[in-house]
């Protein structure tokens, strides 16, 4: 059985109450099991394949590339059943519940993907299902709270500090020491401690196993860059992967830069740098005061508002191998709208922070955009600006 | 305290030996909850009715080992301006009365570095420090650096830690056995008195340190009950928290609960309060 990594150079660990230890090795040896039992692999590839849609498509944007004067692809997550890259994780830790006898899933969400993703799952399987979301949040993402409900959840709104994802992480993670016995914590991204974030990076490489052969397929090359949104990092971390030993292949990671990385408005931990602390159990890129306290992120994006990131990025990011940058609130909105009238895709806010340093750039040949989600739950609040 | 060579970890272990209670009575109390003045009254009001340990909590922005009422109280301690040099000088100021153990989170210790931290609170005559989100595998730098010091590292266990587990942890423990008596956060709560002698013989069985037991015991007779199960401790956070801020005279009614609860450990039952609620 090979090892369920728990640090990413000096990052990552288990910074978590001592309640949590033993379902933490629980989990870790239920996942180093499941992930080379081919009977859990069938389960898994085949709701991948028949209930999610997979393998998503690769589409060369053909307006964007005549714009652009480059070929620009995009990993098509966005038509994934449940609209963002989400629903793979949330199956493959459902599944993992499932065989771990637990019958109670918790979850936290921000954009309220990651919800939705957690919430249908427990519909399919017939697992209760508790959602925490910031109470700032579920005014912002509405249509997704609605959508939760209907596919059977209970969404809790979580009213401390700013409302929105970070307390609602913490919430669930309360929920989880509390209920721990019968419960399973379906974290979103590539965050917390050991063994997630390894275990949501196994999960959410189909995307980055999906996409390179596809663009072999098509390019008979690799691209010259991949560029993808992160918040926690998971839709990242997950076309990433695939690449890390392609030394040719960019890895450009983009976060929320707010209202500009010269504020204290913005949700940009790797790009921002300083000192590295402790987070949801992990030590990664954090923002935070002299003290250690953790401060507020912001974004217009739900997704990625939020002051941590997962422990590799942050490993990835002090290697060299991949690149962060952030993008501006003005500039991401700019990008969803351009990109809806160019493509005909309404992407996700978070997505949209993506394209839009893509939009930016000048230079290169072949850009690999993950698509990660679709924007059709930002509207209101796009059409607010 | 006499300025000779007593380390932290000796106060603490002088402490609970020299307690004439049945069980050692630790209260928490919230640094800067509601003010960093008001802390060293309530904390002077604790020891005078009876404390013998103080538990001093440092207020922080993601406490996830803490239920609504602890982390409320934090949230207003840091809008009130609390900071980690203000709530060091709490300690400083009720060291001399009581040992004093900081309860304070990870990222917290690490902001300057576990060294400089440790030497930080090791400079105010605290005797230990608790860090609820660091497992023992997570703990070796800390670890050295207040053994260093000869402040106590005191971990927790809980309900949940398997045997073998238990035992490794009991084998690092200093001071004292933080013993975790229910699965979940902190908070009033109807914890179940009957699984207390169990939960007590194993920590005992692991460690050579007094075992004290927290979380969810809010009431004198669930404090009698923590000592008839053996505990050589006990801790009392969320009900005093509670009552600091449900007063406008925050020390008088700590003191107040925490004298009823010395009561109880003292084996006379406190007029009107007593009973499982």
């Amino acid at each position: 059985m090979s090892t369920v990594e728990h640090r990413f150079g000096r990052y990552g660990g288990q910074y978590v109450p001592e309640t949590l230890m033993p379902a933490l090795t629980e989990l870790e040896l239920a996942w180093a099991q499941a992930r080379e039992d081919p009977a859990y692999r069938a389960q898994l590839d085949g709701l991948l394949r028949d209930f999610a849609g997979r393998p998503t498509p690769l589409y060369r944007a053909v307006r964007l590339s005549e714009r652009l004067g480059r070929s620009i692809y995009l990993k098509r997550e966005d038509l994934n059943h449940t609209g963002s890259h989400k629903l793979n994780n949330a199956l493959g830790q459902a599944l993992l519940a499932k065989r771990m006898g637990k019958q109670r899933i918790i979850a936290e969400t921000g954009a309220g993907q990651h919800g939705v993703a957690t919430a249908t799952v427990c519909a399919l399987l017939d697992l209760e299902c508790v959602i925490y979301m910031g109470s700032e949040d579920t005014r912002r993402q509405a249509p997704n709270v609605q959508r939760m409900e209907l596919l059977g959840a209970h969404v809790q709104a979580v009213d401390a500090g700013a409302r929105t994802l970070k307390e609602a992480t913490s919430a669930a993670i309360r929920d989880w020491v509390t209920n721990v016995g019968d419960t399973h914590y379906v974290i979103g991204s590539v965050v917390g401690p050991a063994p997630y974030p390894a275990l949501v990076r196994d999960l959410q490489r189909v995307i980055g196993d999906e996409a390179r052969a596809q663009i072999l397929e098509r390019e008979e090359r690799l691209p010259g860059r991949v560029v993808a949104c992160v918040g926690g990092g998971s839709n990242a971390l997950g076309i990433f992967t695939a690449f890390l030993d392609d030394a040719q292949v960019e890895l450009i990671g983009v976060e929320a830069g707010g209202e500009g990385i010269d504020t204290s408005r913005h949700g940009a931990p790797l790009t921002v740098g300083g000192r590295a602390g402790v987070l949801h159990g992990a030590l990664s890129a954090v923002m935070q005061d002299e003290e250690g306290q953790i401060v507020e992120a912001y974004s217009i994006s739900a997704g990625l508002d939020y002051p941590g990131t997962g422990p590799q990025h942050a490993y990835l990011r002090d290697s060299g191998r991949a690149r962060y940058e952030a993008v501006t609130d003005r500039k991401a909105l700019a990008a969803f709208r351009e990109v809806a009238r160019l493509e005909g895709i309404i992407p996700a806010l978070e997505t949209a922070h993506a394209l839009a340093w893509t939009l930016a750039r000048s230079d290169g040949d072949l850009d690999l955009v993950c698509l990660s989600g679709r924007g059709d739950k930002d509207l209101a609040e796009v059409l607010a600006q | 305290m006499s300025a000779t060579a007593t380390t932290g970890i000796d106060r603490i272990a002088q402490a609970f030996t020299a307690s004439a209670k049945q069980a050692a009575l630790m209260p928490y109390l919230m640094g800067g909850y509601p003010t960093l003045a008001e802390s060293v009254r309530i904390g002077e009001a604790c020891v005078g009715a009876g404390a013998d340990l103080l538990e001093l909590g440092v207020p922080y922005s993601d406490p996830l080992a803490d239920g609504p009422v602890i982390h409320e109280a934090g949230t207003r301690a840091l809008a009130a301006g609390a900071s980690i040099a203000g709530v060091l000088e709490v300690a400083r100021a009720l060291s001399p009365s009581a040992p004093v153990v900081l309860m304070c989170y990870a990222n917290m210790v690490f902001a300057p570095g576990a060294e400089e931290f440790v030497e930080r609170l090791a400079q105010t005559g605290a005797s230990g420090l608790i860090v609820p989100d660091l497992p023992f595998e997570e703990a070796p730098a800390v670890l050295a650096a207040c053994d260093a010091k000869g402040i106590a590292l005191v971990p927790l266990v809980a309900p949940t830690t398997p045997p073998e587990r238990l035992a490794q942890i009991g084998r690092r423990a200093r001071g004292f056995l933080y013993t975790v008596s229910v699965v979940g956060t902190t908070g009033e709560r109807a914890a179940l008195a009957d699984r207390f002698a169990d939960i007590v013989a194993h920590a005992k069985a692991s460690t050579e340190v007094p075992v004290a037991l927290g979380f969810g015991i809010s009431t004198p007779a669930h404090a009698a009950q923590a000592a008839q199960a053996g505990a050589d401790g006990v801790i009392v956070g969320t009900r005093l928290v509670r009552a600091a801020g449900e007063s406008s005279d925050p020390s008088r009614a700590v003191g107040e609960v925490v004298a009823e609860l010395a009561a109880a450990l003292r084996g006379r039952p406190a007029s009107g309060v007593d009973g499982l609620l």
